[in-house]
């Protein structure tokens, strides 16, 4: 049971991977884009962030790297959902602090599986 | 952790159609204002768009929509990178893939075959286009290889050696030697030795920083890939050699390791738990009956809490100071409550302004005509019902303008205008209503044409005198149509009346005035709800009646004598520079004329019905009300020249008059 932070812009994406990980017995809070994301960071620390890629208002690549310089935030896990399998996301996900990546499309095990691995 | 859970993915599946439809709609809005000019946050929108559609679809077990997707976003893609420019084949191409995509999404919604000749035609334009524009062409749809591994090796328990050493940094990346460790423990027997050799004195230490290092072996039926995958997000951040030997190295290492994971365990900066709180997203959403529930008890709260407050005056109880405080209280709430209510089913007009876009970008194309639409209010709120309704009147409006109003670009240029027409709509509130105006600046109406038209067709006597705004108004009359030939584009089945009907549906009115050569304004005027209506109260002997206030242009005192009678049994009353046609209310609903003298003066109601007006005559005009308006058609049946009913403050039923019904029910 953990506390994990999901931020995606699609509700769809939204709903299924909230669903999951609640359903493995986590605790999970949702965000509609990075600003949100920060906004909820600052307030309240979690095990594990979880991001989609491509956001209005701010991607989730900037608010890897504005995570990072919070203290709470500054050695969690922060996983990244990406469906560009090329490296190039990946690479500047690394160099903004990125934990690892998830990539889409996942099925709920998957997912499952792979948090585990940094929980 | 290799728990396998059954989760039915498609529950998610109403959300990701919805979304589809949200996200077309973006890229629909998006594609038509893209220029070569416009920033790369109009084409970054677009791209999000397609990216979501793209990410759901594979989520959820659509492959086609995704694959299909993946096409555009490739386009899209290249587009913000500025390796491709935007022009107008790209723009038409993508247009043309949305369709299609709108297409799929309906299908797949409907549970129906897609069309797959069209998918693989648009599929292949897409293709094409990528690979002939100048950026080298972009990887095909990647297929992900299953994350299951490879069983490569036999049963044969393979040894291996894993060295693993970490940047001092690794923490920084919220990566954790412990965890990957761990991983290792999870795949068969690890042994594990830590090397702190590179740990500085204690000086010298950065609490934050990795310094050590570990060697490990690994035995069991456990594939390369298995371990590099672990290994997949921290290879470049680390020095790690992993090899297979055949060689069985036994007890060279001792059970301290394990102490060293559990001592790592201890000594690993860990974030203090704290509960989440409920911050969810800022909006939920609300099946539309759930609404539409709470509305209706509302109104009934506000008809309760209006007879509560009549009785309480009856009875003499508002001398009590504290039930009438009280009563002044519930009052107050329940205005508040019903206009928050009322508030959530509000939304911005745009909604209704979305389809427009691209109808002005086919039809100016197919008609050779050159127009810009622009819009002012958007954000304007009305009830979702109502917005619901006025889509295709609008759309119907606006073809209308782009068809008979704005004229060809060498008309214009002749007649001394900019070759591009203009259509603005505009959208704004006054009082308790939402007016919208659609303006051209086209040729404007042809009077002459219409009089003539509706003389042919017998809309009005061959004599009879017309101001122009009356002409004008002609063209909403049932059975009208202004274009010579009834071209493919204004007249499919849909005309004018069939927009004022949905108006005055809505409560609401349309009406038009317009210049020759200098363009149209149509005006719509509607209520912003249609739960509630600003009435007017009137009575006809015992009865009362409430009129739609925003239909009434006067009320006035005159003698029953004044009115006359004609020919054909209609009778006209002299108002103003006309005469107009009387309806008895008294003789219509057949009401006993117990109380009412016919000598007495009555009052006429004069009320406009899109430019046209008629007179109700009454016995008397009560007082304006805001009134809760209850389906006839749902409580009781269809009633012609009935709108609804609604419930009075005293309890009594009173029947709310649909003027245009009424002035049709009487051969007006």
């Amino acid at each position: 049971m953990a506390s994990i932070l999901l931020v995606d812009d699609s509700a769809s994406m939204r709903e299924m991977v909230s669903f999951t990980l609640k359903g493995a017995g986590h605790n999970v809070s949702e965000a509609e884009d990075g600003v949100e994301a920060l906004e909820f960071a600052r307030k309240t620390a979690v095990d594990l962030v979880v991001t989609d890629v491509n956001m209005p208002n701010m991607d989730g690549i900037t608010l890897t790297a504005e995570l990072r310089k919070l203290d709470s935030y500054k050695f969690n896990p922060i996983l990244i959902l990406t469906t560009e399998t090329g490296s190039v996301r990946k690479e500047q996900g690394k160099v903004a602090g990125a934990t690892g990546w998830i990539e889409k499309p996942f099925d709920p095990d998957h997912l499952l599986g792979t948090i585990n691995r940094v929980l | 952790m290799d728990s396998e859970i059954n989760i039915d993915l498609s529950q998610f599946h109403d959300v990701f159609f919805e979304e589809c439809s949200e996200g077309m709609e973006i890229m629909e809005s998006g594609l038509l204002n893209l220029k070569e000019d416009s920033g790369a946050e109009v084409i970054n929108t677009i791209f999000r768009a397609a990216h979501s559609i793209k990410g759901g679809g594979g989520t959820f077990g659509f492959s086609e929509i995704s694959d299909f997707t993946h096409g555009m976003e490739t386009i899209l893609d290249e587009m913000r990178n500025a390796k491709l420019s935007v022009t107008p084949e790209v723009v038409e191409l993508l247009l043309a893939a949305l369709d299609c995509l709108r297409d799929m999404v309906q299908c797949s919604k409907d549970k129906q075959p897609i069309d797959k000749e069209s998918v693989t035609e648009l599929h292949q334009r897409l293709e094409d286009f990528i690979n002939n524009s100048a950026a080298p062409a972009a990887p095909a749809v990647a297929e992900k290889s299953s994350p299951v591994s490879e069983v490569d090796e036999l049963d044969a328990v393979a040894i291996w050696n894993i060295s693993f050493y970490p940047n001092e940094n690794m923490f920084y990346t919220g990566n954790d030697p412990f965890r990957l460790i761990r991983e290792l423990q999870g795949l068969g027997d690890l042994k594990v030795t830590v090397n702190h050799e590179r740990l500085p004195t204690f000086s010298n230490m950065d609490a934050q920083s990795c310094y050590l290092g570990w060697d490990m072996v690994l035995r069991g039926n456990v594939s390369r890939d298995q371990i590099t995958e672990i290994f997949e997000w921290v290879e470049d951040d680390c020095e790690l050699e992993i090899t297979q030997h055949e060689e069985v190295i036994e007890a060279a290492i001792e059970s301290r390791e394990t102490r060293a994971i559990d001592e790592l365990k201890v000594g690993r900066r860990r974030t203090d738990k704290i509960a989440t709180s409920g911050q969810e997203s800022a909006s939920i959403r609300v099946g539309i009956n759930k609404v539409d529930g709470l509305v209706n008890l509302v109104g009934e709260l506000v008809i309760t809490q209006s007879i509560l407050s009549r009785l309480c005056n009856d009875l003499g109880m508002d001398k009590n100071e504290k039930l009438s405080e009280c009563l002044d209280q519930l009052e107050r709430n329940t205005r508040d409550l019903q206009e928050q209510t009322m508030g959530i089913r509000m939304l911005p007009i745009d909604f209704a302004f979305q389809r427009l876009p691209r109808i002005v970008h086919d039809l100016s194309l197919s008609l050779g005509k050159k127009v810009e639409l622009r819009f002012s209010g958007e954000t304007t709120e009305l009830d979702k019902t109502v917005l619901e309704k006025i889509g295709d009147p609008l759309m119907h409006l606006v073809r209308n303008a782009l068809d008979h109003g704005i004229e060809a670009p060498d008309v214009r240029v002749a007649a001394g205008k900019n070759e591009k027409g203009l259509i603005s709509i505009n959208a704004y509130h006054q009082g308790g209503n939402i007016i919208i105006e659609i303006s051209d600046d086209g040729a404007g109406l042809n009077l002459e044409k219409i009089l003539n038209k509706a003389r042919e067709k017998s809309l009005i006597d061959k004599n009879e005198e017309l101001s122009e705004a009356q002409i004008s108004n002609l063209i909403f009359s049932p059975g009208f149509s202004t274009a010579v030939v009834v071209s493919d584009v204004s007249g499919r089945g849909v005309g004018m009346d069939v927009v004022r009907r949905n108006m005055t549906d809505l409560g609401g009115t349309v009406e038009v005035v317009s210049k020759p050569g200098k363009g149209s304004l149509f005006t719509i005027r509607l209520p912003l709800t249609v739960a509630i209506l600003e009435g007017q109260m009137i009575s006809v002997g015992d009865q009362v009646f409430i009129i739609p206030l925003l239909s009434i242009v006067e009320s006035l005192q005159i003698n029953a004598n004044q009115i006359k009678a004609v020919a054909n049994e209609s009778e006209l009353y002299p108002y103003r520079d006309e005469y107009i046609s009387v309806i008895r209310l008294r003789e219509l609903f057949n009401i006993s004329a117990d109380k009412k003298d016919e000598s007495s003066p009555g009052l006429l109601v004069v009320i406009d019905i899109g430019g046209r007006r008629i007179g109700l005559y009454v016995d008397d005009v009560i007082g304006q009300q805001q009134v809760v308006i209850k389906s006839l058609e749902q409580n009781y049946q269809q009633v012609a020249g009935i709108a609804g009913a609604t419930v009075l403050g005293d309890g009594a039923v009173a029947l709310i008059l649909d003027v245009l019904g009424l002035a049709q029910y009487s051969r007006l």
